[in-house]
C-alpha cells in the first residue's frame, strides 16, 4: 500500500466526529442553521428503515444461533455494529483493574440499540460536591439545561407521567404504555415495600409527533432500531434529516486520528483520519472541530492530538484529560413468581423496555453510600430465544402442578414440556442502575506500547470501584430482596454478597462512562468550560458524555442531546458575533 | 435457484440429514444462505448482518462437526425429551438436530461435552445390551434415559450421564421453543404490530388488580 495523505481542499464550517447522541444532535441543529458541516463517522451507513439491515420482526429461527449472545454482546438481532471487543481495535487495563469499553461502529452509534430510557438530571445532579462533598459541581445548574431538555422532550419525544418527584424533574410527555401484568403486581409490592413505582420515561413516540416518524407498533424491540423510525435513534431521527437539508456530507467509515492544530494560532484547523476500510489516509478542513466519538473515544483523540504547542495532547493543559471516567453502576436478581404459572397467553410486548420504573427514592445523608440509583424491571411472556428454557432441571421439582403434582426434577416427554408452558413468562428481572463517585484515579490514557490495526495508540484504563459503589450495589441487592418478598416471589439463585461486590458489574459493563475531559470554570481542574468548549482551543468543543462531571443516577442520552444543542446554540451566537 | 430449494440441497448435503421426513420445516428453521461458495465477495447477506457475520454463518454451515451417527443419536435423544403431543410436534419436526450441530459449532464449549456425552451412552448402551442407543428398542432407550434424566436421583455411576442429559434436555428445548412449532406451543403471540391497550379485563380481574 502506498501512502498517500489525501487532503480535501473543501474547508466545511464544522467537522463533527462521531455521529451518536451528542454528534447527531450537533449535525441537525447546525446543519438546521445553514452551516457546512462534515460528520466523519468510524462505522459503516445505517438506517433503520432500509430493509437491508432490519431485523425487527424477525423470528428466532431466522438467526441460526436463535439471537444468542456468543457474537452480538446482545444476540444476532441487536442493532450494535460492536461490542466490548472489535477486532483490531484493542484497549488495555492497568494495575490489574477492569474497564470493559463497548463500542458501535456504525451511523447513530449506540443510539440504535439503547434502552431509550430519556431521564433529565435533577437540580441536585448538577452541584453533589455542595450536597455531599465529594466530586464535584457543574458549572451550569439544572435551569440552564431545562428549555434545553424541554425542547429535546419536543424533537424527540419522550413518554412519561407528571409526578412531581424530588430530582426527577418532570418532562413534556407524550401517554405513557399502560403497565404490564407483572408490572402492575411491581407496583403493588412497591407501595407495601414504600418504593415507588412510576410509569417510565422512553424516548418512543405512543402518539405521532410529525409527519417524518412512525408511532410505536408495540413489538417491544427497540434494541434492533426502528423501521417506522417510532424510537429515537440518532441516525434516523437526527443525521438523515440533516442530510435532507443538503448542509451536511457524511463520511463513513472515517476513523479519526487527530484534530489538526495550526502551530502558530493553536486552532484547529481540521481532523485526519483513515478510512477502516480502504485504509486510505485522509484530512478534512474544518473552522470548528466538535469530538462526539464518545467519552473514550473523544479523550483518545484529544491525548493523541499531540503538537509542540499541545505536547500533553489537545486541550489537556490542566493534566487531568482521560481522568474522572466514571460509568453507572449496575446490579441485578431475578426472581420467579409461582403465582404466575399456568398464565393466560395474549400479546404483552408492548414498548421496547420497561413501562414502570423506580426512581431513587431515598436520602443518602441518612445512608451509608453518597449517591442513588433506580430500578428498571423486566418480565413477561417475552419471545424465546437462545437459553430458554435452559435450566428446567432446577425449577420444576420445586413447584407442585395445578394439579398438586410434584414432579421430579429433569425429566423429559410430554410432561417435561407441560414444564415449559406451566412457567413461561412467570419471572421477573431488577436491575439497578446508580450513580458512582467519579474520581482522578479512575481513568484513561494513551498505552505507550499498544496500537490498533490502523496505528493509533489506544487507550489503557485504570479502575476500581470503591466502598461508595460496593455499599449502593449491597442496598440494591437488598432492596431487590424485599421487592421480590413484597410481590411473593423466589429470587433467583443466591443472593450476590460481599464475595462478588454484591453482584456490583465490573465498571463498563452498563455503557454509560462519561467524564473524561469533564467541564468546568476553572482551567486547572476542567478541559471545557460551560459551553462545551476547550479552555485551551477556542474553536474546538466536545458534546458527547466527556464533558459529564457527574453522572447522575439517571442515563446520560438525554443529557448528551440536551447539552450538544445547548453547545449547538452557543457556536451559532459565537459565530455570529464573530468570536469563532 | 429458489431460496428454499437451495435451502433445502444445502441442509441435505451439508448437515447429513437425509432421510429425514422434515426437510421443508428444517429447511424453513436454517438461515438464509443460498450461496456459500467460492469469492466471500458474492456472499448473499441476510437482513440485518454484517458482511463478516455472514462470512463466518456461512463457514459454520459448511462444516460438519457431528457425524451422521452422532447426528442419528442426537435425533433420538431430542425427540426422547420434547416428542410429539397433544398439541405440537417433536423436536426433530422442528429441526433441533440441525441446530444442535450449528450451535455445537458455534459454541466450542458443546463440542466435548456433547461428543463425549454420546459416546458414554453408547459405551452405557452396549454395556447392557450389546447395540448403540439409536439401535435399541425404545423401551430399552427408556430404561438408560430413566437413570440419567433425573439428576437429583441418579445413582453415582450415572452423574456424567445425568449431566449430558441435562445439556441435550436444555439444547433442545432452546431448539425446540425458538422454532416456529415452539413458539406455537408456548403460546407467544407477540412480534406482530399491534395495539398495546393493556392487561385483557379477564386477566386483571383473575389477578385482582386493575388500572
Amino acid at each position: 500500500m502506498s501512502f498517500q495523505l489525501k487532503e480535501q481542499s473543501t474547508e466545511y464550517d464544522v467537522c463533527i466526529v462521531g455521529s451518536g447522541a451528542g454528534g447527531g444532535m450537533a449535525a441537525y441543529q447546525l446543519t438546521k442553521a445553514g452551516a457546512k458541516v462534515v460528520l466523519l463517522e468510524a462505522g459503516g451507513y445505517y438506517d433503520p428503515a432500509d430493509p437491508k439491515y432490519i431485523t425487527q420482526l424477525q423470528w428466532p429461527w431466522e438467526s441460526p444461533r436463535r439471537g444468542a449472545s456468543n457474537h452480538r454482546p446482545f444476540g444476532d438481532f441487536d442493532a450494535a455494529w460492536g461490542g466490548w471487543e472489535i477486532e483490531g481495535e484493542p484497549y488495555t487495563r492497568k494495575n490489574g483493574t477492569q474497564f470493559d469499553w463497548f463500542r458501535s461502529r456504525m451511523l447513530g452509534g449506540r443510539t440504535n440499540h439503547w434502552g431509550r430510557i430519556s431521564l433529565r438530571f435533577g437540580p441536585n445532579d448538577f452541584k453533589r460536591k455542595s450536597i455531599d462533598g465529594l466530586g464535584e459541581d457543574w458549572p451550569i445548574t439544572y435551569d440552564d439545561v431545562k428549555p434545553y431538555y424541554d425542547q429535546v422532550d419536543k424533537l424527540v419525544g419522550v413518554f412519561g407521567t407528571v409526578e412531581n418527584f424530588p430530582n426527577e424533574p418532570d418532562g413534556i410527555f407524550l401517554p405513557p404504555p399502560k403497565p404490564r401484568l407483572h408490572e402492575l403486581m411491581i407496583t403493588e409490592a412497591g407501595k407495601k415495600a414504600n418504593i415507588p413505582v412510576i410509569p417510565s420515561r422512553l424516548s418512543i413516540l405512543t402518539k405521532p409527533i410529525n409527519d417524518e416518524r412512525g408511532v410505536c407498533f408495540y413489538c417491544r424491540q427497540c434494541a434492533r432500531a426502528c423501521q417506522a423510525y417510532a424510537d429515537f435513534s440518532s441516525s434516523s431521527v437526527l443525521v438523515i434529516p440533516a442530510l435532507k437539508t443538503g448542509n451536511l456530507t457524511l463520511i463513513n467509515n472515517a476513523m479519526a486520528r487527530e484534530v489538526i492544530t495550526d502551530p502558530t494560532t493553536g486552532l484547529a484547523t481540521g481532523v485526519s483520519y483513515v478510512d477502516r476500510e480502504k485504509l486510505t489516509e485522509h484530512t478534512v478542513k474544518a473552522k470548528i472541530v466538535i469530538l462526539a466519538a464518545s467519552a473514550g473515544e473523544t479523550a483518545r483523540i484529544m491525548l493523541n492530538s499531540k503538537s509542540k504547542r499541545f505536547p500533553n495532547g489537545l486541550g489537556n493543559s490542566s493534566g487531568i484529560l482521560g481522568k474522572y471516567l466514571h460509568d453507572s453502576t449496575g446490579a441485578s436478581r431475578g426472581a420467579f413468581l409461582p403465582h404466575l404459572m399456568d398464565r393466560k397467553r395474549y400479546n404483552e410486548d408492548g414498548v421496547g423496555g420497561m413501562h414502570v420504573y423506580t426512581p431513587w427514592w431515598l436520602d443518602n445523608k441518612k445512608l451509608d453510600f453518597p449517591r442513588g440509583y433506580h430500578i428498571e424491571y423486566g418480565g413477561g411472556m417475552h419471545m424465546p430465544s437462545y437459553g430458554f428454557g435452559w435450566g428446567i432441571e432446577g425449577m420444576n421439582s420445586k413447584y407442585p402442578t395445578k394439579d398438586g403434582v410434584t414432579k421430579k426434577a429433569g425429566g423429559y416427554g410430554a410432561s417435561l414440556k407441560e414444564d415449559y408452558r406451566r412457567f413461561y413468562g412467570a419471572n421477573i428481572g431488577m436491575a439497578g442502575r446508580g450513580e458512582a463517585v467519579a474520581t482522578i484515579d479512575n481513568y484513561c490514557e494513551i498505552d505507550p506500547n499498544v496500537v490498533d490495526k490502523y496505528g493509533i495508540p489506544v487507550l489503557r484504563f485504570n479502575y476500581n470501584w470503591s466502598d461508595y459503589e460496593i455499599k449502593q450495589a449491597k442496598h440494591m441487592q437488598d432492596t431487590f430482596e424485599e421487592i421480590i418478598h413484597s410481590i411473593g416471589g423466589v429470587p433467583t439463585g443466591v443472593k450476590p454478597g460481599p464475595e462478588n461486590n454484591y453482584g456490583l458489574e465490573a465498571p463498563g459493563r452498563i455503557i454509560h462512562e462519561v467524564g473524561t475531559a469533564r467541564m468546568g470554570s476553572d482551567v486547572k481542574t476542567s478541559v471545557f468550560n460551560k459551553h462545551s468548549q476547550a479552555h485551551d482551543v477556542k474553536n474546538l468543543f466536545a458534546v458527547d458524555g466527556a464533558t459529564f462531571v457527574s453522572q447522575a443516577d439517571k442515563n446520560p442520552t438525554w443529557t448528551i442531546l440536551a447539552l450538544s444543542w445547548r453547545a449547538s446554540d452557543y457556536i451559532i451566537d459565537q459565530v455570529k458575533k464573530k468570536n469563532l | 435457484m429458489k431460496r428454499r430449494d437451495s435451502l433445502k440441497a444445502l441442509t441435505i448435503s451439508s448437515l447429513g440429514l437425509a432421510g429425514f421426513a422434515h426437510q421443508e420445516v428444517l429447511a424453513e428453521t436454517m438461515p438464509k444462505q443460498p450461496d456459500i461458495q467460492g469469492n466471500p465477495d458474492d456472499i448473499n447477506i441476510p437482513a440485518g448482518r454484517l458482511k463478516e457475520e455472514a462470512i463466518r454463518d456461512a463457514a459454520l454451515m459448511k462444516q460438519k462437526f457431528f457425524t451422521d451417527h452422532e447426528l442419528a443419536t442426537i435425533t433420538v435423544l431430542s425427540d426422547i425429551i420434547i416428542p410429539k403431543d397433544s398439541t405440537s410436534g417433536s423436536a426433530s419436526e422442528a429441526g433441533v438436530p440441525a441446530f444442535i450441530e450449528f450451535i455445537t459449532k458455534d459454541m466450542p464449549q458443546h463440542q466435548t461435552p456433547l461428543r463425549g456425552g454420546l459416546r458414554w451412552l453408547d459405551v452405557e448402551s452396549n454395556k447392557r445390551f450389546k447395540k448403540d442407543f439409536v439401535k435399541l428398542s425404545s423401551g430399552d432407550q427408556l430404561k438408560i434415559v430413566d437413570d440419567i434424566a433425573y439428576p437429583e436421583l441418579a445413582k453415582p455411576e450415572f452423574t456424567q450421564g445425568a449431566s449430558f442429559f441435562s445439556l441435550m434436555r436444555n439444547l433442545t428445548a432452546t431448539g425446540f421453543y425458538t422454532s416456529e412449532i415452539g413458539i406455537k406451543d408456548i403460546g407467544y403471540m407477540g412480534n406482530t404490530p399491534n395495539m398495546w391497550e393493556g392487561v385483557p379485563p379477564e386477566v386483571l380481574k383473575q389477578y385482582n388488580l386493575k388500572y
